[in-house]
């Protein structure tokens, strides 16, 4: 029972409540760092690690901070985890910091940190926290890759910078720039909610 | 500080670099905020004063306290306190001293918090290397930037109520789609320069 508890915590982040294409937040990163697999899965990854360790330090204190300054708190110790990210990045991996630049310090103000620690490692144990923001994590790693790929290829004909579809194919720049990150996230949007209406049919039905 | 570099951080504020369509920053709100004009223009005019006063403020703790103490490390963590605090407080102040405007602007103000525009625009400023009225200019001008996209972005949606896109289009898809749209006509003033 309790097994089956952890295991529902971990997928409901990467599937049925995903971040990023189901409770659409944290769009800002989402759209803006999607420009290459690359940026975009170690965007999703050092999310995750700021996201993983909050939660369990905010399940940690969750019975010591007062009920009125939680917000302030939580932001804090977010704060902490990031300029952690931030140093090791710049530190191990400056080309990516280089080219993810401002968006490692706005980890910050993603509101999916800040949305897990407040609904649910401010009431839930320290393990399911963990479990949870590893769940979230990855949903949202997920849906980044997902969205680069996407950018990547028809932006630049390459994955992971791989050429992939030849010499001869014309990148189309506009993917890789601002316009072409709305409409691949929105057109993506649209074809998970049309799979969803179609499972629910298929519900109906039988 | 001459006329044209005043002019240059206006217009690339507001147009060739708008914060919203080119640099992508503060899309919650602009997704979340922008069903009615109404709302779009009050979510603007409290993320400009916010974002005005954050510009000024962290410039000071930056160039005065930070950097003397060698704590550039720290610049996150101080940057989003100051915007937390200041947050609360001018919900405080406006509440006390001009609660028609409170009403107003009440409801969007701890939105702002979390808005990465203020803690973008604070950063960007140390990037860019401004001095103090430099960025308080930015500052306003980014804000400024803001509230135009979001403004026209809910003038369009409020228009695309009255039509039928596909089923699986509606909500959030199209709105995407059409932001798109209004990113690619603001990509029309890069490379505009002075």
């Amino acid at each position: 029972m309790k097994e089956n508890k952890a295991v529902k915590t971990l997928t409901a982040g990467l599937i049925e409540n995903n971040p990023t294409f189901v409770q659409l937040i944290g769009m800002c990163p989402t759209l803006a760092v999607t420009t290459s697999l690359q940026n975009g899965f170690m965007m999703g990854l050092a999310a995750t690690a700021v996201l993983v360790a909050s939660n369990v330090v905010i399940s940690l204190l969750r019975k010591c901070i007062p009920d009125k300054i939680r917000i302030a708190a939580y932001i804090v110790v977010i704060a902490g985890f990031v300029t952690m990210v931030e140093m090791l990045l710049n530190a191990f991996l400056p080309a990516l910091a280089e080219s993810l630049g401002i968006f490692i310090p706005l980890i910050v103000v993603n509101c999916i940190i800040l949305a897990r620690a407040e609904a649910f490692a401010s009431k839930n144990s320290v393990g399911l926290s963990a479990l949870d923001g590893l769940g979230m994590g990855l949903g949202f790693t997920v849906a980044l890759s997902l969205i680069s790929t996407v950018r990547e290829l028809l932006g630049a004909g390459t994955i992971w910078g791989v050429q992939i579809l030849g010499a001869a194919y014309e990148p189309m720049l506009v993917f890789i720039l601002a316009p072409g990150g709305f409409i691949v996230l929105g057109l993506l949007i649209a074809i998970i909610q049309l799979i969803r209406n179609k499972n629910e049919k298929k519900g109906g039905a039988a | 500080m001459d006329f044209a570099g005043f002019i240059n951080i206006v217009l690339t504020a507001i147009l060739i670099e708008n914060f919203v369509l080119v640099k992508f920053l503060g899309i919650c709100p602009f997704l979340g905020v922008s069903k009615k004009v109404d709302t779009a223009v009050g979510m603007g005019c409290a993320v400009a004063f916010v974002m005005t006063l954050a510009s000024a403020l962290t410039y000071l703790a930056w160039t005065y306290v930070l950097v003397p103490l060698g704590l550039d490390y720290l610049q996150t963590i101080a940057f989003i306190l100051i915007i937390a605090v200041l947050v609360q407080f001018v919900e405080m102040v406006l509440k006390k001293l001009m609660p028609a405007l409170y009403n107003a602007l009440g409801i969007y103000l701890p939105l702002i918090t979390t808005n990465c525009a203020v803690l973008g625009a604070a950063i960007l400023n140390v990037q860019n290397g401004y001095n103090f009225i430099q960025s308080v200019l930015f500052g306003l001008c980014s804000a400024l930037g803001f509230t135009l996209a979001i403004v026209l972005f809910a003038g369009v949606r409020e228009r695309m109520q009255f039509s039928k896109p596909p089923k699986c289009m509606e909500g959030f898809p199209i709105a995407l789609v059409s932001a798109g749209l209004m990113a690619l006509a603001f990509n029309g003033f890069s490379g505009f320069q002075i």
